[in-house]
């Protein structure tokens, strides 16, 4: 039940290709079902997995592998290495703009962790980068949406701005860009309601709110769990609105998290955070190649 | 209209539509090799019969086992205890929420129990709830033992004869030891004060969730014992296939779906219906 690595996939055909002594094209083809197969288990979107498969044969078929004396080696590091530029470099850095506050806003499915993410991106900008962070509470639907913000702030010792549940999301979002700047913070953190990127009326209202705050970043809070729709999701919150870059929720659980993989080819945006617990201090920067690894089970 | 052939291309096609709605390899591959041998012995060549040649495949394979539909096993004179479990954010509270207004509306007298303690703002949560229906929460505070609400929740049901108690715990990913240890000890307490309780443990299951559903329910399954999936989110555009897989593997069968964030998006689990919406797309394209 639990799935098995790319290594443990490989075994088989690179013992029958040991009892021949050398690489034909039909064994790498072999081994590319395989790799086909891990990548499914891991959740990357079939289409993407398609894709990746004709550039790693390729490569494969054209020597490193056909002439390697370990070609389940060769195939893997091939594999590795094409999954790693794949998903980009490590881009952990937050933008700031030249006039601030800063604005960015967090946006996303339902229960992906975008509230907990606020906070622990308060907490990160605070501590790492010497902030002074203001949350918005703009998610005036979800039951206790704004409490749970409100407790969040609490831990931290940092304020929330909220206007309650009966006035719009836009007009918090204006409110609290006048508050940051009267009261000198530099960065301003807005929660939205999460939402599904085909609703048309929620999906407005998020652009309604990017036009009016200018946000540096838009980051999509993406659940690392999620399976062959992510691809979906992440397009299409991307033509709406141009998110700026994605932040992987719940990676401390055993999920191999190929969604990544899915995200980063159909948004071209980069996997800027991932989340590792539910505690504000566990928000760490991506690192691609740890997350090649995770995705083939290595 | 021109219908196309049963061919290669017509399963691979279905192949693709199935892996896209999650059911994972497996069953998929499972379900193509029986069905390309259906299609053979039965000569079929039209796609219409294919299509309940599917149908009853998937239905079959949700089946397997013992048939059961989205029944849950209430006390007709006594108080009925229903825990909620799974990982973080999939919908518990608010799944809570819709069950204990049906079950109003069936005249039953329900309570909430606010068994999570850990998440800011979840008791809250669970209380907006409680108003929106109309039906009694019993809390603690913050960072209090769960185990504690729900003997707590278990004397106070009983003293208002309530029909129905609905626990709420607080989410928890399947390879956390520690918090899996304490889900045991929530369902011990409540097992100790009603012998036969809890009478359903629901696995909550967002259906966005791809292959590491499986995982939940097989962990979810050995320290709680669950007797049922809710599927949530269903008004989305994920199918939520693994559970065909979940099925196929654990026998656990799907109760409910949830279908949105308001009162009454909560529906009893269809399966012909919901196999029909896994490959729809393939027999629609079919017939333009
Ligand atoms: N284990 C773990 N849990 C997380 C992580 N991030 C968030 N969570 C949990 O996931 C659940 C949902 O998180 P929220 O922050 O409420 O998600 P949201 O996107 O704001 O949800 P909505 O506002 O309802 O759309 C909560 O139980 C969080 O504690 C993470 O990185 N790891
Ligand atoms: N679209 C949609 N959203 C849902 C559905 N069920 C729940 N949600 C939303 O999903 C988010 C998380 O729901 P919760 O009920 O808080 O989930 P939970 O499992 O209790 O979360 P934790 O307690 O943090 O683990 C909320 O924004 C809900 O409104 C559903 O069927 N459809
Ligand atoms: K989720
Ligand atoms: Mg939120
Ligand atoms: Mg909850």
């Amino acid at each position: 039940m639990a799935f098995e690595g790319l290594a443990d996939r490989l075994q088989n055909t690179i013992q029958k290709i040991r009892g021949k002594g050398k690489v034909s094209e039909s064994d790498v083809k072999e081994m590319m079902r395989e790799v086909r197969l891990a990548l499914l288990e891991a959740d990357v979107n079939f289409k993407v997995v398609k894709e990746f498969i004709k550039k790693v044969s390729e490569r494969a078929v054209g020597q490193e592998v056909m002439k390697s004396l370990t070609p389940g080696q060769q195939v893997i590091k091939v594999v590795k290495e094409e999954l790693t530029n794949l998903m980009g470099g490590e881009q952990s850095q937050i933008a700031v703009s030249k006039r601030p506050p800063t604005v960015i806003m967090m946006v996303g499915l339902q229960g992906a962790g975008k509230t907990t993410t606020t906070g622990k991106l308060a907490n990160l900008l605070r501590k790492k980068h010497n902030r002074n962070p203001l949350l918005v509470a703009a998610d005036i639907y979800r039951p206790a949406a704004i409490k749970q913000l409100e407790t969040l702030g609490k831990q931290l010792s940092m304020p929330v701005f909220s206007l309650g549940d009966q006035v719009s999301p836009v007009e918090i979002a204006r409110q609290a860009i006048e508050k940051a700047k009267a009261d000198h913070h530099d960065y301003v953190l807005i929660d939205t309601a999460g939402r599904l990127h085909i609703d048309g009326e929620l999906m407005n209202e998020l652009k309604e709110i990017k036009e009016l705050a200018s946000p540096e970043e838009i980051f999509l809070v993406v659940d690392a769990m999620t399976g062959q729709d992510a691809v979906n999701v992440a397009e299409s919150f991307n033509e709406q609105l141009g998110i700026t870059g994605v932040v992987l929720t719940k990676l401390d659980g055993d999920t191999r998290g190929g969604a990544a993989l899915s995200i980063r080819s159909v948004t071209g945006k980069p996997i800027k955070f991932v989340g590792m617990g539910e505690k504000l201090d566990a928000l760490e920067a991506f690192h691609p190649e740890r997350m090649a690894s995770r995705i083939l089970g290595m | 209209a021109r219908y196309r052939k049963v061919d290669e291309d017509f399963f691979e096609e279905l192949e693709e539509i199935l892996i896209q709605a999650d059911v994972g390899f497996n069953t998929v591959m499972e379900l193509i090799d029986e069905l390309k041998m259906e299609v053979k012995r039965k000569n079929i060549s039209d796609p219409t019969e294919v299509q309940s040649a599917i149908s009853e495949k998937l239905v079959e394979i949700y089946q397997s086992g013992e048939k059961t539909t989205g029944h849950i096993n209430i006390q007709e004179d006594s108080l009925t205890v229903i825990l909620f479990v799974g990982v973080n954010g999939v919908g518990k509270t608010t799944t809570i929420g819709k069950l204990a207004h049906m079950y109003k509306q069936q005249g039953k007298n329900v309570i909430l129990a606010a068994g999570d303690t850990f998440r800011a703002g979840a008791i809250d949560q669970l209380e907006v709830w409680g108003n929106r229906v109309g039906v009694d929460v019993v809390k603690h505070s913050e960072g209090s033992d769960p185990a504690a609400v729900m003997f707590d929740a278990i004397q106070s049901a009983r003293a208002k004869s309530a029909d129905i108690l609905l626990c709420d715990t607080a989410g928890r990913l399947q390879n956390k030891v520690n918090l899996m240890n304490e889900l045991e000890k929530v369902k011990r307490v409540i097992e100790r004060e009603i012998p036969g309780a809890p009478h359903e443990v629901l696995l909550v299951l967002d259906a966005t969730t791809g292959q590491n559903a499986l995982l939940q329910a097989k962990t979810f399954k050995e320290v709680t014992n669950v007797s049922g999936i809710v599927l949530t989110k269903l008004d989305g555009t994920a199918k939520g296939g693994i559970v065909l897989a979940i099925r196929n593997e654990l026998n656990i069968p799907v109760k409910f779906v949830g279908l949105g964030e308001k009162m009454d998006d909560l529906q009893a689990f269809d399966p012909e219906k919901y196999v029909y919406g896994l490959f729809s797309t393939i027999i629609e394209k079919e017939a333009e």
